[in-house]
């Protein structure tokens, strides 16, 4: 609950603090980011251990006014829906920086992940609608200048088209952000604040139609960041032309962001716009899916292969927060994660093939698994988390996504979603047989098989896809109560949102200060600007 | 009963220990490593049986946790073993026949550069069906039947630098997840209607009576699963991944055929028999399948030339014939067919893989011949289990059939009519696969001369004389098990006859299917004679007429041997031309006009428009294209704003 250190400021701002280290000490730029991003992890880790399992509420929670007039105030913390989100970032980046191998300037290629890093941190873990902004909108840059410094060939063109897709957006958010705290500040009183749990208590009281357009500029904006079909056409430009360590953070995390605004903005702040437009996101993820599923099948280049499979994936996890359920939310909140583990995977082993054959074109690949039995393998295993296998992490997250949006609503954005389990298996299997089986037709085909270091740099992510397969109860039980508040909130505030009864049967603290529930504390929610954290015991649902 | 978990961590410590170890340890040890895991995870399946049959029928059953796996709200599935006579039976011969073939294997992938890959596979496998038949809910379940799909894929595409191969393992996996697609779909619905997937929850209140299932749901739940059932066992309309999965090695054939895998829907359906009981509409579909199935594939054996392929259409027909007896609510019969097939099926391929040894991998029936000379052993063995899978009585399947038969006569006369005529083929195929192979000329002679030629000009003088290239029967490994699979199929019908109270597996089976779900299907004493007469006399009929047709060295018979046979009524030709016709078109369309042209160019079209917009108003002159863009998206969310504004107002 608490710690005593300030460790998500040490989390967010670790990185940073490396990132300028980097450009100050050109020559240990690499020895200075390896500390940083490894101590990164180690403070996460630690974050993670200390986590309090049955907590509903916000973790380690740090507040700073920053600027006080507009009622913005430096304002972080971790719940079960961040935490392992946070954990899977802080995993995946050192082995993006030091796992592909970088052309070109690495003082400044160290220092713009790092920068990366601190940024997508700095969004996860905002309890500030403004900081939350900040750091969506500081990741572009970093971003932008990792693909034009370090990407193929068509690099500018997809960095251009790349940022203003999603600068656009932004603005949608900016302006819905805007007209969030300006209509709701006179329900505190009169002053304005960003402070998200004051505006989740207060939004609920926003005339029907602000809540559902202001949740609509919310969503235009993380549906061109997650992306959701029709605003993807970005993606496969950008992940192709992205360098490897680029592709692995941009699709492993960054991509991440606009599904987690989803749920912590677009469902926790506004519950009655998301109950109204949800069927619309229900079924732009249902074709999302399927239509994602059919262009995928025709690509002729596994690096796009792999960032159109990605459409599929994170529209998955639009399925499951969409559908209102325990099971559904989390495992779209699963899914995040996996989707981060087995792409960030995906993308290096893209990477290695690129590295020994300079070409990524299924027509002049085939036969690697003959040299390479080892790289094979470890594709295939990686491949199988991602058709679904049981057993493997992308089968749990999948099968909860799927199992809570059929219980819920109409069956048939479920149905359609299970589609992926044959289209899935179609073009994964297929980009396999083309690249690693077959005779070896040219003898350029015969590669080195995968080194030591390079297997240990992925052992991490090919750890966590097994574990999380097996036993995913550690991570479940961390997730759901906070999952169950946000349902309850939903519940209270749309009733026509459906959210099952079942879905509540989960046992939570949540202290007072975190309760945004309307119904227990209606009329206090209003007065009280804030306050400590001193856990109650306030019963989660099943009542 | 704890020795249930024993079952599982043998196959499962096995492959864990090959697919770390399997470059370290030397090549025979790691097949003994793997033998050793099958043969132990049979020891612990007969020392439960064992510890069952002290323990009244009525509490031969036990639920055995392991841990939780997916605990959200509402939803608890745990990983949790749940052994009672049915999964134990299934253990029993899955795991004996699978200890069997690993042990020939040792032998038949001697040399072979990927053998401890080929171990890890056998043994992963091995795990896979036993967590399938011993899970006690049905996720946990289907974490095994995927993995049984995965092994599969692994096996077929084990030559992985054959395209044929990779291609063939990719079908069988695509084939099977539709069934999954089905299976799944299964899932959500069961969920929806019990909270839950644990056979305790779902199946056993309505064995018990009390509770009952609405005709739709159990419709809708039992025919979703029957989806994922007809995929895995390779009935109409997924079957066609089965024949192309002779691009294996030949012990994989003889697993996936005999001891696991196609069997999987056989069990599935039979441990649904509680959902099955409230849908007469699925019972009437399953039969039907069946039924269809165990014709339809019979026809084609009739006319295939590979010797594994003529093998695989008859595991299909046979496995119809299973399906035919669940559908008609005889279980019992229906798994003893079952047991009996993994006896004669799993020695046939063994045999046939011996012949292939022994050919330097021919697998073209018409180019072998006269080779009972050479191959005495496998020979006699092979007889046997042709005798049995024609249902020659006194072998195992005549027995197994006659029950099945009955069943379906019990149903329906016309899907019994189906059925016999379905035994006449198989006689009759079989006799000519074994003509073909073992009698008349040695037509192998040719080939093994040009092999030898083309040897001697590549090698430049090998050793290679004649005497290397006559047929000699296998090592005693892959022997061992050929001979005993061989005794079983000549006296395996013991477990089930329909006299002397031999009956045991139907004894055995009675408290998995009490009358509250399987009610008995009674058949008159005197119609069970005529029954049990037709079908022998079928199978002599086809006997005969094959033996006569295919004697003295008849290679070809053009009537007997029709085009729209050899190409399997052309179905699989027609599935792929409507199938993948559109569907390409489709993908292709969505890929490259929609994706590329509509919806990417869409957004260059805005930002293109918003560039001439700009122009033509000659206003602000950067000529960037994504200062329009810009503005379009910040002229837009101004609008989004004054809306929200005036909604809040």
């Amino acid at each position: 609950m608490t710690s005593p250190i300030p460790i998500l400021d040490i989390i967010v701002f670790l990185p940073a603090g490396g990132a300028v280290a980097c450009l100050l000490l050109p020559r240990l730029a690499r020895y200075l980011a390896l500390v940083a991003s490894v101590a990164e992890l180690g403070f996460a880790f630690y974050m993670m251990v200390a986590f309090e399992p049955g907590q509903a509420g916000f973790q380690f929670v740090t507040r700073q006014s920053w600027i006080g007039n507009f009622g913005i105030s430096w304002n972080l913390g971790v719940d079960g829906i961040s935490l392992f989100l946070v954990a899977m970032t802080a995993l995946l980046f050192p082995i993006a920086m030091f796992g592909p191998p970088i052309r070109g300037d690495q003082r400044s290629f160290m220092a713009w992940m790092l920068l990366l890093e601190a940024a997508c941190m700095g969004t996860f873990l905002a309890l500030d609608l403004f900081v939350f902004f900040v750091m969506f909108e500081i990741t572009l840059v970093p971003g932008y200048f990792i693909i034009v410094g370090w990407g193929g060939a068509r690099r500018s063109y997809a960095a251009m088209k790349f940022f203003i897709y999603t600068f656009a957006g932004s603005a949608f958010f900016f302006v819905a952000m805007l007209a969030l705290v300006l209509l709701a500040a006179p329900f505190n009183g009169g002053h304005v604040t960003f402070d998200l749990i004051t505006l989740a208590r207060d939004a609920g009281h926003l005339s029907h139609t602000a809540q559902v357009l202001v949740f609509a500029g919310f969503a235009v904006a993380f549906a061109v960041k997650t992306p959701l079909v029709p605003f993807h056409s970005w993606l496969p430009d950008t992940y192709t032309e992205a360098p490897t360590s680029g592709s692995m953070v941009l699709a492993g995390i960054l991509f991440k962001l606009g599904a987690y605004g989803f749920v912590r903005l677009c469902i926790f702040l506004l519950p009655r716009g998301a109950a109204d437009l949800g069927p619309l996101l229900l079924t732009l993820a249902a074709v999302g899916i399927a239509y994602g599923a059919l262009v995928t099948i025709m690509q002729k280049d596994l690096k796009r292969l792999v960032a159109y499979a990605s459409i599929v994936d994170v529209a998955f996890i639009v399925l499951g927060f969409f559908a209102f359920s325990s099971q559904g939310v989390t495992g779209g909140v699963m899914e995040m994660v996996n989707h981060g583990l087995i792409t960030g995977a995906l993308f290096f082993l893209v990477g290695m093939v690129w590295e020994r054959r300079g070409t990524l074109r299924f027509s002049e690949l085939g036969g690697i698994q003959k040299s390479a039995p080892v790289l094979a393998a470890v594709f295939l295993a990686v491949i199988l988390a991602a058709v679904g296998l049981p057993g493997l992490n992308g089968f749990v997250g999948e099968f909860l996504v799927l199992v809570g949006t059929f219980s819920t609503h109409a069956h048939w954005w479920a149905v359609v979603g299970a589609t992926a389990v044959v289209t899935g298996a179609i073009y994964l299997f297929w980009a396999y047989q083309r690249v690693f089986q077959g005779p070896v037709r040219i003898a350029a085909n015969t590669v080195r098989d995968i080194t030591w270091r390079e297997l240990g740099l992925l052992a991490p992510l090919l750890a966590g896809i097994v574990f999380l397969g097996v036993y995913p109860a550690p991570f479940l039980d961390r997730v759901t109560p906070s999952v169950a508040y946000l349902l309850h909130h939903v519940e209270a505030q749309a009733p026509n949102a459906d959210v099952p009864r079942g879905s509540l049967d989960v046992k939570y603290a949540i202290p007072a200060s975190q309760n945004v529930d309307l119904r227990a504390s209606a009329t206090s929610a209003l007065a009280r600007p804030g306050g400590g954290d001193k856990p109650e015991a306030a019963a989660g649902g099943g009542r | 009963m704890n020795a249930t978990y024993a079952i599982v961590a043998f196959p499962l410590a096995g492959s864990i220990l090959l697919l770390f170890g399997g470059r370290l340890i030397r090549q025979p040890f790691s097949g003994w490593l793997a033998t050793f895991a099958a043969f132990a995870s049979f020891g612990a399946s007969v020392y439960v049986w064992a510890s069952m049959l002290g323990r009244p029928a009525s509490d031969r059953h036990a639920d055995l946790g392991l841990f939780r796996w997916m605990p959200v709200a509402d939803l608890h599935v745990n990983f949790g073993l749940y052994a009672d006579q049915l999964s134990i039976l299934w253990c029993l011969f899955s795991t004996g026949v699978g200890a069997l073939i690993t042990l020939y294997s040792i032998g038949y992938m001697k040399g072979d550069p990927g053998f401890s890959r080929f171990f890890f596979y056998l043994n992963l496998f091995l795990f896979s069906m036993v967590v399938l038949v011993l899970a006690d809910n049905f996720l946990f379940t289907f974490l095994g039947w995927e993995g049984v799909g995965y092994c599969s894929y692994g096996l077929i595409g084990f030559w992985f630098d054959r395209d044929s191969a990779a291609v063939a393992a990719k079908k069988a996996f695509v084939t099977n997840r539709i069934g999954d697609f089905g299976f799944m779909i299964a899932l959500f619905f069961m969920f929806e209607h019990f909270r839950s997937f644990n056979f305790s929850a779902v199946l056993f209140p309505l064995t018990a009576h009390h509770a009952v299932l609405a005709g739709t749901t159990a419709t809708a739940i039992f025919l979703l699963l029957f989806l994922g059932a007809v995929g895995k066992s390779a009935q109409i309309p997924l079957y066609m991944w089965l024949p192309d999965a002779m691009e294996g090695p030949t012990p994989v054939s003889a697993l996936i055929h005999a001891a696991t895998m196609v069997t999987a829907g056989v069990y599935l359906v039979a441990r649904a028999a509680p959902i099955l009981h409230f849908s007469p509409d699925s019972q009437w579909i399953v039969a039907s399948v069946g039924a269809g199935t165990a014709f339809l594939a019979a026809t084609i054996a009739c006319k295939q030339d590979d010797i594994k392929k003529v093998l695989a259409y008859s595991t299909i027909s046979q496995i119809g014939y299973m399906m035919l007896a669940e559908g008609s609510g005889d279980y019992p019969a229906g798994i003893f067919h079952t047991v009996m097939h993994a006896f004669f099926k799993g020695l046939l391929f063994l045999a046939a893989g011996s012949v292939i040894h022994a050919l330097h991998d021919e697998q073209d029936m018409k180019r072998m011949g006269g080779l009972f000379r050479y191959l005495r052993v496998t020979g006699v063995c092979f007889l046997f289990g042709f005798l049995a899978l024609a249902a020659i009585p006194p072998f195992d399947g005549f027995w197994s059939k006659d029950q099945v038969l009955a069943a379906a006569w019990h149903k329906s006369p016309a899907l019994w009519a189906l059925g016999v005529a379905a035994a006449g083929l198989t006689a009759y195929y079989m006799s000519r696969q074994f003509m073909l192979v073992f009698t008349g000329q040695a037509r192998w002679r040719d080939q093994a001369a040009e092999h030898g030629a083309a040897g001697h000009a590549a090698v430049g003088g090998s050793a290679a004389g004649h005497d290397a290239l006559e047929p000699h029967e296998p090592p005693l490994t892959m022997l061992v098990p050929i001979v005993v699979l061989a005794f079983a199929s000549l006296f395996g019908w013991l477990l089930n006859a329909p006299f002397g109270g031999l009956d045991f597996i139907s004894r055995w089976l009675a408290p998995v299917f009490p009358a509250t779900i399987a009610p008995a299907v009674h058949v008159a004493t005197g119609t069970k004679w005529v029954i049990g007469a037709v079908a022998a006399g079928m199978a002599f009929l086809g006997l005969f007429f094959g033996l006569g047709a295919w004697r003295g060295g008849v290679v070809d018979r053009p009537a007997l041997e029709p085009a729209f046979l050899e190409h399997g009524w052309y179905i699989d030709e027609s599935i792929a031309v409507a199938v993948s016709g559109p569907l390409a078109t489709a993908a292709n369309a969505a890929s490259f006009a929609v994706d590329a042209g509509w919806v990417d160019g869409l957004i260059n079209g805005v930002a293109r428009a918003a560039a001439q917009t700009g122009r033509q108003l000659r206003r602000l002159q950067t000529g960037y294209l994504r200062n329009y863009a810009l503005g379009i998206g910040l002229g837009a969310a101004a609008i989004l704003f004054y809306m929200t504004m005036r909604a809040g107002g």
